[in-house]
């Protein structure tokens, strides 16, 4: 038998030295006592957070320019939703890892047309002004071209008309054949703001709805979630996932992600291909770091390190005193 | 009319069924001794043993107040004073359960807790804490506020990249409940149910170098006989 194997038999075989009173139920049952003192403790004291939700109503009326140039995003096909990929549209591949395409691999589930149903659908299924219900008529009879063509020449033209502070100025829009797509914007940005959007997109027409994807889709691709996210020190680059709104903590058992997205190249989107895979790369790193924790007793090196660094003479301290 | 019962099948049969197997090796694995403990070895003797037992009885506040929750439904903690109390009572039990875990799992890991064929308690051990990272995760993004807007936003790209996207959507709020109330403490309950039963089964780990000092021991005995 190898040194190796003797050691793990005795380490295994029932134990043969002195032994002390140990009440398993009591220590139970104490435990549970404190902790739950604790708990109350804690949230009596602190509370917990619970900041309201953004909804389209707030967002159309705090940032209305930039909510319709959101709106022509998705009409022209450059919002974030339209250009993502996988796992709602084949409009791009999405992230990879060399050669590996998980995210194209997994395919199209969730299937999300962005101009249809954050703006013409929505609109569809409200009540308009005449001159909304004139311009969703001119949109359907155009053939999908012209329906580009109109709704990229608006998306450029609101993204040239900036004012000093890098906002939108509609003032400064050059005139040009946009066909229908002003009004439409305008029309969602008034259903936005009458708080009407806020139903109409969570439920798409129909009574039940658990799912809050094209809410949420259409929220992130705008800029108002994520300014508000900064400002609550919940951004990416601000160890966002591990933070939490206010001064309370977060899932701060999350800082080993957030650590990488903090650092190069993975801070850095434009770096390719780690940067501009960070998300995948990411995972992959977690995952391989979780499957070497997990096989940590049988990684030779790794399994030998508490036995190098001497904390278990801490833990056993009148163990060894003893032995002395 | 009296009917006369078969039988009694031989005790020899026995062995072959599934549940006299069953019945025999749980008492063979897990006498009650064992099961219900009223001793220990002399080397436990640490507070380091403590965060076990702790971790164990924040996951029953965690259980206990996310039942209340549930019973009450999704927006009762948004609208309702005691709502909102029983949710910081979940929230910060969460809290606790992490910081107890990640000592436990610390204490484990300078303790070497594997050695002596107890791979498998390390192994059910780390899978409840990704289990019951999953677990939180999904609660955040349930807590239908701005926090849970931003984080079902922000989370959804790392999941997508890597294909998970396609089948847990981040988004989609009434998967992320079902997940979080149902299937996810499925699986912590029952892999915790299986760490635990591990650890009665092969007891405390003893300490290091105990195997060595035991040889030496033995060594010396057979010398000096």
């Amino acid at each position: 038998m190898s040194t190796r194997a003797a050691t793990t038999a005795i380490d295994a075989r029932p134990w043969t030295g002195p032994w002390r009173r140990y009440d398993i139920i009591k220590e139970g049952v104490v435990a549970l006592v404190i902790v739950s003192i604790l708990t109350a403790l804690f949230a009596a004291i602190f509370s917990s957070p619970d900041d309201a939700a953004i909804t389209f109503k707030e967002w159309a009326t705090s940032s209305p320019e930039a909510f319709q140039a959101t709106a022509v995003q998705e009409l022209a096909g450059t919002s974030g939703s339209a250009t993502y990929g996988p796992p709602y549209n084949s409009n791009s591949d999405g992230l990879n890892v060399g050669p590996l395409y998980l995210q194209k691999w997994a395919g199209v589930r969730q299937g999300v047309d962005s101009a249809n149903s954050f703006v013409i659908e929505p609109l569809r299924n409200g009540v308009q002004s005449a001159e909304v219900t004139a311009a969703l008529a001119a949109w359907d009879k155009a053939t999908p071209d012209q329906q580009m063509a109109w709704a990229t020449a608006y998306d450029t033209a609101l993204t040239d008309a900036t004012a000093e502070d890098g906002s939108i100025d509609m003032t400064k829009v050059a005139a040009g054949d946009y066909g229908p797509v002003p009004a439409l914007a305008a029309g969602l940005l008034a259903l936005g703001q009458s708080g009407g959007l806020d139903g109409i997109l969570t439920n798409g027409g129909k009574f039940f709805s658990t799912n809050t994807t094209n809410p949420l889709l259409f929220l992130g691709d705008g800029a108002y979630l994520e300014d508000a996210a900064v400002a609550n020190h919940l951004g990416g680059g601000q160890w966002g996932m591990m933070n939490e709104t206010g001064a309370f903590p977060g899932q701060a058992w999350l800082w080993l992600y957030s650590f990488w997205y903090q650092i190069p190249p993975f801070s850095d989107e434009a770096q390719e291909p780690f940067g501009a895979n960070a998300d995948a790369y990411i995972w992959v790193i977690m995952g391989l770091l979780s499957l070497l924790l997990m096989l940590l007793p049988f990684i030779p090196g790794l399994r030998s390190i508490p036995r190098w660094i001497p904390i278990h003479r801490l833990i056993w301290r009148q163990y060894y005193k003893t032995l002395k | 009319m009296t009917t006369t019962l078969p039988e009694a099948t031989p005790a020899a049969d026995d062995s072959k069924m599934w549940t006299a197997r069953l019945r025999r090796s749980w008492e063979r694995n897990l006498p009650p001794d064992k099961l219900l403990p009223d001793k220990q070895p002399a080397y436990v003797a640490s507070w380091i043993y403590v965060f076990g037992v702790a971790t164990l009885a924040a996951l029953i506040v965690i259980v206990v107040s996310g039942l209340m929750l549930t019973a009450k439904g999704p927006s009762w903690y948004h609208d309702s004073s005691l709502g909102h109390f029983v949710n910081s009572l979940h929230f910060w039990s969460v809290q606790l359960f992490f910081i107890f875990m990640v000592v436990h799992l610390w204490g484990k890991f300078w303790m070497a807790a594997w050695r002596g064929r107890r791979a498998m308690t390390w192994i059910t051990g780390v899978i409840c804490f990704l289990a019951s990272v999953g677990t939180a995760f999904t609660g955040y993004l349930i807590q239908t506020n701005f926090d849970s807007q931003w984080i079902a936003s922000e989370a959804k790209d790392g999941l997508n990249s890597v294909g998970i996207g396609a089948f847990f959507n981040t988004e989609n709020l009434g998967q992320a409940l079902l997940l979080h109330v149902c299937l996810l403490p499925l699986v912590v309950g029952i892999v915790v149910v299986i760490h635990v039963l591990l650890v009665r089964k092969h007891g405390v780990v003893p300490p290091l170098d105990y195997a060595a000092s035991s040889v030496a021991q033995s060594d010396q005995a057979e010398v000096s006989s």
